[in-house]
């Protein structure tokens, strides 16, 4: 697939100034809307999550009408609430040298130096915000006996600012914005749509109007209008099939807005986590992430020998290579996610891999369990000991773990500007479905603070300031509408029209594959080619022979599976096409021609230190470079030898 | 369910505690006996202070069962259609499970009961004998059926105190520590059990005659 | 292994439903539960019929949405682990197995085994929530909270609303899950100000959607996937109780 090269991204409107200054700056520039008019307003936020939902009960709060949407029965069942580990702010409590500024290096440091530093330090502003709103709703964080909130250091942080609650961080922020959100509903100023999935974005006079959603009990086709629409629809790692995301998460918001003319920014970013339950057989249907926690007191080893099929037990120690430590002496099995992830990925390409297919490599706790005894280490990790043994029927205790990395999170997402408006006015998308502030790589417990961000303190501000003008967007053109749901009928026509031989399930596993073998976590030239051959045939196939049973109406599981597959196709090959022009390698994108003597990424700020973003066309992807500068933090190169 | 329940847990400590009377003798069961027609006179008229009682404690049963049975009605209406498969309780607690055909079985007792030591009707002694002669004559070895009927009844008082003790607790919100209050409840219902089953029992095999 | 399984199918909310016979063949026991419906349902889809309709999102225990009644049993005999978790290791080769949407009135069924759970929605905006709109809040640390009483509330908060505990009550009872909530938030000081009112808003509002009484038999807490505490429902009564009687 050929791209070209567009006009750069000149401006993304953040205020000049000091960094520190720079919110404080575009809150006060902000034009306000009177709140008799607020009511007159409406307001589409489509998903429910951390970002979704606490946007819509905040623009409710503040007066709007809003209209929520998505596509579980319950807004509570958004996919934040399966996140474990917990949520960064920089709030030094523990006095240990915290504070704004450390949180914003941090971040854009971890972030590989493709975030934009204005986003980030607001980020990092606001983190504090978070954790106090949080705990005003009640969220129940853990405490110290004293009886105030507990933190620890998480993903390699040198402080420790990670509040959480147990392991369910994200279960208990997404209920703490979900009572939020459902308190508006009582109140009436959020009206909710629940098992309604957004097909189409609504476009007229150049600006967000609306969206034509599907409501997945009747299968009727609505249209909603709006003065402005919000996208929280989240990210696209389903992209692989196999990953840590819901089954139901998908692209097809966001994809349909890309096409209609919103950039789509960084595309190729993801994070693959390194510790996950591998896949036991053909018939997986997702992956279950291990807290990263574990890495802590487990040992990551794998037998010496290649073929080597004795029980673990057996494999006597000298025979066993505990390739993290001996590879990264310094930080041994704690070095960051990427490094985990591709090292595991080396040794079992190297054909020393455990488990079914190969594909996994042992954690080990018998050490940690002879020094701290068994005991210590059930109190610490007794429920993802647990866990794991739910799953594989495996007793951890006794049996080294097996794991095996998988897709966890994507940083690419539609492009916005510092007010998180995308490149169709009146479209602002927050949380991750937006490219986000992570840059090529996201620390650990810094998407909950990010979604919140987005959600609670900053677009309210900025979707004030575009509301404002409201008076002049003029009425929404029939024919815009006409024709975006004449768009959803016709595919979803078509899908049913098929009747061929394979189903939907089949087509996502195949391009699934494609994906982690060509695209995943080592990319070269010669895989991304292959894929982006790989992948046009595949998508003509399914268009060709996919099997959708069933009828437009009433509840059609097979449809909306077969809808969000035929928008993966399309994803899968700009994801492709942004990691072939992408030659760097930087955080979650690691080409094998760009890498040390050591085998580390290698960053290639001279020509790549740009976000990506691109624009849809019917003749092909234009890029579109928005140029990163950094004047606060010194772009540097990782090391965590 | 949790107020009536407890009026009536009441009275059923009171009763017991009357009938072992029975081991003191003849007189002083049917002193016992007079004593509560008589409560509280001279100050008040004969049987005043029983009718009361038995006023309070025919309301209770009355709206023990009314509050039963509108739960009854109300779970059948929260659930039209029923299971295919055939339920086992994960809960622990068989008593749990006897609360409404147990509530049926001790109701048709209390009816019997009333017809034969109250009122004398299904009684080989009728009603004019002495509240003493009428239960040695209830219970005797002839009439095994009685008592095993007494017995069945009783156990199902037992399983109802079991889980209804407790549970009264938790509906009015008293409940803490459940392992305590379980253990309490099943120990109340067990004495009581044994000390209604005392009486009988001692008049079937003869200790009482 | 080979497995029979019995399930129910209902076209709409309309139709009357029936169970339905189907073998499934070559299951593994390394399978979750749902993966093996998962094969069903592809089975299914090139011969010609309907798939399963069955609700799922996560498939990690966490998000709420999957619930059936597998042999008389919500979310199957495993305890403490929902239908996602559960795998067919515990399935014995050739077994029958039963699979039922939830029952109850409140409960509607959809289709299939998927069921509408929004009256649960509604218990939440009667009540279970602080009224604190964003920006408002105090400094986090400006109200310690004893660590017995966080971790408390913690445990309540851990329910998912998946619907297992009216599934499983006898009497079709919503207790365990509002309780939850009512608990959580009535155990912290930012939950106090509105306590009494969340207390009888939340219980008048669960009576209102049709669910049936509490009888304390404690089935829900047996299945719940979280194991919410029946203690939770002690303190709702309290907290009701105090409140209707002022």
């Amino acid at each position: 697939m050929k791209y070209t090269v567009g006009e750069p991204i000149r401006d993304a409107k953040a205020p000049g100034g000091p960094i520190e200054d720079r919110w404080d700056t575009r809150r006060f520039q902000a034009k306000l809307v009177n709140p008799a008019n607020k009511r007159k307003l409406t307001v589409i936020v489509v998903g429910t999550g951390l970002a979704g939902g606490s946007a819509a009960a905040t623009l409710g709060e503040l007066g709007y009408q809003v209209k929520s949407f998505c596509y579980q029965d319950s807004p509570r069942r958004a996919h934040s609430i399966a996140a474990q580990g917990g949520i960064n702010a920089a709030k030094n409590y523990r006095g240990d040298g915290d504070s704004v500024y450390r949180l914003f290096y941090d971040t854009v440091k971890g972030g590989d130096f493709r975030a934009r530093e204005s986003n980030v330090y607001r980020l990092a502003q606001v983190s504090v915000n978070i954790i106090d709103q949080a705990v005003a709703q009640g969220v129940p964080f853990a405490r110290e006996y004293g009886g105030l909130l507990d933190t620890r250091s998480f993903g390699g942080a040198q402080v420790s600012r990670t509040f959480y609650a147990r392991g369910q961080t994200g279960q208990q922020l997404l209920l703490g914005a979900y009572q939020a959100l459902e308190r508006q509903i009582a109140a009436g100023t959020v009206e909710m749509h629940t098992r309604h999935e957004m097909l189409e974005l609504v476009v007229s006079g150049g600006r967000a109007r609306g969206v034509v959603v599907r409501d997945m009990v009747t299968g009727e086709i609505e249209t909603h209008l709006a003065d402005a629409v919000v996208l929280a629809t989240g990210g696209y790692g389903n992209v692989f099939f196999l990953s840590t995301n819901a089954k139901g998460c998908n692209t097809t918001a966001i994809w349909r807005a890309h096409r209609k003319g919103a950039y789509f920014g960084n595309p190729c970013f993801t994070q693959i986590h390194p510790t996950c339950i591998p896949v036991s057989g053909e018939y997986q249907s997702k992956l279950t992430l291990m807290s990263e926690s574990l890495r802590n007191d487990g040992r990551v080893w794998v037998p010496l020998r290649k073929g080597d099929d004795r029980a673990p037990g057996d494999i006597p120690e000298d025979e066993r290579d505990y390739y993290l430590e001996r590879i990264y002496p310094a930080f041994g099995n704690l070095v960051p996610r990427d490094i985990a992830s591709r090292a595991a990925k080396n040794v079992c390409d190297e054909g020393r891999g455990v488990g079914p297919g190969g594909l996994g490599v042992y954690l080990d706790f018998a050490d940690a369990i002879a020094r701290l005894g068994r005991d210590a280490v059930e109190k610490k990790y007794g429920n993802l000991f647990e866990m794991y043994e739910r799953i594989t029927g495996e007793n951890p205790y006794e049996v080294p773990m097996r794991i095996y990395p998988a897709v966890h999170y994507t940083m690419g997402g539609l492009w916005v500007d510092y007010d998180l408006q995308s490149t169709i006015p009146g479209l602002f998308v927050i949380g991750e479905a937006n490219f986000s502030d992570h840059g090529a790589n996201r620390l650990g417990a810094s998407a909950l603070m990010q979604g919140l961000a987005d959600g609670y303190f900053v677009l309210p501000t900025t979707l004030g300031d575009y509301l404002a003008g409201a008076g002049t967007f003029g009425p929404v053109d029939d024919a815009d509408v006409a024709e975006a749901r004449q768009a959803v009928t016709d595919r979803i026509e078509r899908l049913l029209s098929v009747n061929g031989t394979r189903t939907a399930d089949s087509y996502h596993r195949e391009l699934g594959r494609i994906m982690w073998d060509y695209c995943g976590m080592e990319r070269t030239e010669e895989s991304l080619r292959k894929a982006l051959e790989r992948i046009p045939e595949l998508r003509e196939e399914f268009w060709r022979n996919v099997k959708v049973p069933g009828d437009t109406e009433g509840l059609n599981q097979a449809l909306e599976r077969a809808g969000r597959v035929a928008d993966f196709f399309d994803l899968a090959e700009l994801m492709c096409v942004d990691a072939l022009h992408r030659t760097e390698s930087c955080g979650g994108h690691f080409r094998a021609e760009s890498q040390d003597e050591d085998g580390e990424a290698l960053r290639d700020d001279e020509n790549f230190a740009y976000v990506a973003a691109w624009e849809w066309t019917p003749q092909g992807p234009v890029l579109h470079k928005e140029e990163l500068e950094y004047e606060y933090v010194k772009m540097s190169q990782r090391s965590y030898k | 369910m949790a107020v009536t329940g407890a009026v009536l847990v009441l009275f059923l400590v009171a009763h017991m505690l009357g009938n072992l009377k029975i081991f003191l003798g003849a007189d002083s069961f049917n002193h016992y006996a007079e004593w509560l027609r008589t409560m509280g006179s001279p100050a008040l008229p004969n049987r005043t202070l029983l009718t009361i009682t038995e006023i309070v404690l025919t309301l209770a049963v009355v709206l023990h069962m009314w509050s039963a049975v509108s739960l009854a009605r109300r779970a059948a209406k929260a659930r039209p259609v029923k299971y295919a498969a055939r339920r086992r309780s994960q809960a622990s607690g068989y008593a749990t499970h006897t609360m409404r055909y147990g509530g049926v079985i001790i109701l048709l007792f209390v009816i019997w009961h009333l017809l034969d030591m109250t009122f004398g009707v299904v009684n080989p002694e009728g009603g004019d004998a002495t509240p003493y002669a009428r239960m040695v004559a209830g219970f005797q070895p002839s009439r095994w059926w009685v008592t095993l009927f007494y017995l069945v009844a009783m156990v199902m008082v037992g399983f109802h105190l079991r889980h209804g003790l407790w549970s009264a607790f938790q509906t009015l919100g008293l409940a803490r520590r459940y392992r305590a209050l379980k253990a309490g409840a099943g120990a109340v219902a067990a004495v009581l059990v044994v000390g209604f089953l005392a009486a009988p029992v001692a008049v079937m095999i003869g200790v009482v005659k | 292994m080979n497995l029979t399984l019995k399930i129910w199918r209902q076209n709409g909310p309309a139709d009357r439903g029936r169970m339905v016979t189907y073998r499934v063949e070559d299951v593994s026991p390394d399978m979750s539960f749902l993966e093996m419906l998962d094969v069903l349902n592809e089975r299914l889809i090139l011969e010609g019929d309907e798939p399963v309709a069955f609700d799922h999102d996560c498939r990690e225990g966490i998000c709420g949405m999957c619930g059936m009644v597998i042999n008389g049993v919500a979310h199957g005999e495993q305890r403490a682990t929902t239908t996602c978790q559960l795998h067919m290791r515990h399935f014995e080769d050739g077994a029958t197995i039963t699979i039922e949407p939830w029952r109850a009135a409140p409960f509607p069924v959809v289709k299939d085994l998927v069921v509408d759970r929004s009256s649960f929605d509604r218990i939440i905006q009667a009540g279970g929530f602080v009224s604190v709109p964003a920006g408002s809040a105090p400094d986090a640390h400006a109200v310690p909270v004893p660590k017995k009483d966080a971790d408390a509330a913690f445990d309540a908060a851990t329910c998912i609303g998946c619907g297992a505990c009216v599934a499983a009550c006898p009497n079709g009872s919503a207790s365990l899950f509002t309780a939850a909530k009512i608990t959580h938030l009535g155990l912290l000081p930012q939950g106090q100000p509105e306590r009494a009112s969340r207390a009888r808003a939340m219980v008048e509002q669960m009576d209102a959607e049709g669910f049936g009484g509490c009888t304390n038999t404690g089935e829900c807490t047996a299945v719940c996937p979280k194991g919410i505490p029946l203690d939770t429902i002690a303190r709702m009564n309290a907290d009701y109780l105090k409140a209707a009687s002022k």
